[in-house]
């Protein structure tokens, strides 16, 4: 299915410093990461990593310090429709109830009432809040709010879907049952995703592809492709033998910097 | 290797006792009887105060009571002031709606103009944060120069009393209205100007709301000094009467009204904002 050709995210050398007070902070270095369309790629690392950086830089939120960021093979020049991040915490509009949270971006591109109405109540039943439909994000439990906010960024098109450790806030049976949905939604929709986490287990869980990321300075340590079968066992040896390594990997430059 | 499940102890004999019906009266009655005790008190120590004579200038509550019955209704003194209580009401509550709705008028624009434009707030903030101190008594004689003695000078000190704190609620909600709000909605499509309507005028809402309820609140409180300006009618030209005519009936007679007024304005402006900002989790009370 997905086209190998051109590739959806193309990241070429980027680097980001920042300049706080007088401190130079390198929070991404050199890094290069080409994703394809479809896939699932989660990008780990402990904090410091730059992982929530290069993220920021494909959604459009931050420009490169230098390198380049490319979508389709053009460069990202802001925020887009087509890129759709989901945040840790939530970012819904506390002022409009689910229903009009959901349709905030058809509703924003033009589209009329009863087209956005279609939209809505498609990916409401999607996330299976057809019930909560009326009620406001204060009423919600972190579980419905992210389910919310994942709807939010389906119903508007998006191409491909940003999420920084977004169940990260969560209890662990409401982040265990949204990661079946999600990877459900993803088998179905042949979205392309970029999650961040600093959970071993969760990226081996979701991903294709795990981009380790060390910090001091940020840069990507090795980009491991997965083929364990799906529906993944957390409890098998596969599952344990990966996360062994991965956990090797994810503490290497423990060697350099005392931690 | 297994393991064991256990049966759950039997379930926990049911702990709570029905509610008693005495217990459940009690606790619809109790913020309203709670609420009570103070000025019930105050009351009482008025009633020992005035009819043990520790002052021979303040009447009874029994003459106030009387008195404003006169006040309102007519048929007992009739006097000047017998059944006059609808006109003053009228008469300040004109002034305080008005003086609050030009306030408004004036507060929200700009306060949104500083919280937005930092080239506003450069400008603007600095005079209006030395403007702020000066109380609206000290405008009275300037404002009776600059509108004459009447009713404009009084909708002047009032809107000036209402104008800071929807001035300053506006600023401070334009202005935190959460980053990533920004964010969420530019990734979804929406930029610019109408970020404006649809992120940070609906985010400020709540401070807005805040800011007005505060300013309507200043406007009754004000309505005294307003209305010392010579105005013919209305409840703080009633209480300066009743101060240079020695009838302290006549003036607690105007500050209860002014209260009570005051009080159920507030109440409504609540009601409203709580229906309005029933998305808000700060919005309750």
């Amino acid at each position: 299915m997905a086209d190998t050709a051109t590739p959806i995210i193309e990241i070429k050398g980027v680097s980001k410093v920042f300049q706080l007070q007088d401190q130079t902070i390198n929070a991404l270095s050199d890094a290069h990461l080409s994703i394809n369309k479809g896939e699932f790629i989660c990008l780990i690392g402990a904090s410091g990593c730059g992982k929530s950086t290069l993220l920021r830089i494909m959604a459009g939120f931050d420009q490169p310090s230098s390198g380049e960021a490319l979508m389709w093979g053009k460069p990202i020049a802001g925020p887009d429709p087509s890129r759709g991040m989901v945040f840790q915490d939530y970012a819904l509009f506390p002022w409009l109830s689910v229903r009009d949270n959901i349709g905030f971006g058809p509703a924003s591109r033009g589209l009329g009432g009863a087209e956005v109405k279609q939209i809505v109540d498609k990916f409401i039943d999607l996330v299976g809040l057809a019930k909560f439909a009326n009620a406001y994000p204060h009423q919600l439990s972190g579980g419905m709010k992210q389910r919310v906010a994942i709807a939010r960024v389906l119903a508007n098109d998006a191409e491909l879907v940003l999420m920084d450790e977004p169940f990260g806030a969560l209890d662990a049976m409401t982040r265990e049952r949204l990661q079946d949905e999600l990877l459900e939604i993803w088998e179905r929709t042949k979205l392309t995703v970029v999650f961040v986490t600093h959970a071993v287990e969760e990226a081996i869980l979701l991903a294709n592809r795990v981009v380790v990321m060390t910090p001091g300075p940020g840069r990507i340590e090795s980009d491991n492709a997965l083929d364990l079968p799906r529906p993944r066992d957390v409890a098998s040896p596969e599952f344990n033998a990966i996360r062994r390594v991965l956990s090797t990997k994810l503490h290497s430059h423990h060697g350099k910097k005392a931690a | 290797m297994a393991i064991v499940e256990t049966a759950s102890p039997a379930a926990a004999p049911a702990a709570v006792a029905p509610r008693s019906g005495a217990n459940s009266t009690w606790k619809r009655f109790k913020p309203t009887v709670l609420a009570l005790i103070v000025p019930l008190l105050l009351l009482a120590f008025w009633q020992v105060a005035t009819t043990q004579q520790w002052t021979r200038l303040i009447p009874t509550p029994y003459q106030v009571a009387e008195y404003m019955v006169d006040f309102a209704a007519g048929g007992i003194y009739d006097d000047a002031y017998s059944a006059t209580l609808t006109t003053h009401l009228l008469a300040s509550m004109s002034r305080v709606y008005g003086g609050f709705a030009l306030a408004a008028l004036f507060a929200l624009p700009i306060g949104v103009l500083i919280g937005r434009v930092p080239t506003a707030r450069m400008l603007l903030d600095p005079f209006l944060q030395v403007m702020r101190p000066i109380p609206v008594t000290a405008w009275l004689p300037l404002s009776m120069i600059l509108f004459g003695l009447g009713a404009k000078s009084a909708f002047a000190l009032v809107c000036l009393g209402a104008f800071y704190p929807i001035l300053l609620n506006t600023i401070f909600g334009v202005r935190s209205v959460d980053p990533k709000l920004f964010e969420a909605a530019s990734m979804l499509g929406c930029r610019g100007n109408a970020q404006f309507y649809k992120v940070v005028l609906p985010a400020a809402a709540p401070s807005i709301f805040t800011g007005l309820r505060l300013g309507l609140g200043l406007a009754w409180f004000v309505i005294v000094v307003g209305e010392m300006t010579g105005v013919p009618q209305g409840l703080g030209a009633v209480i300066m009467d009743g101060r240079t005519l020695s009838r302290t009936e006549l003036v607690i007679c105007g500050m209860i009204v002014i209260g009570l007024a005051g009080y159920i304005s507030d109440r409504v402006v609540v009601t409203i904002g709580n229906y309005l900002l029933r998305w808000s989790p700060n919005h309750h009370g």
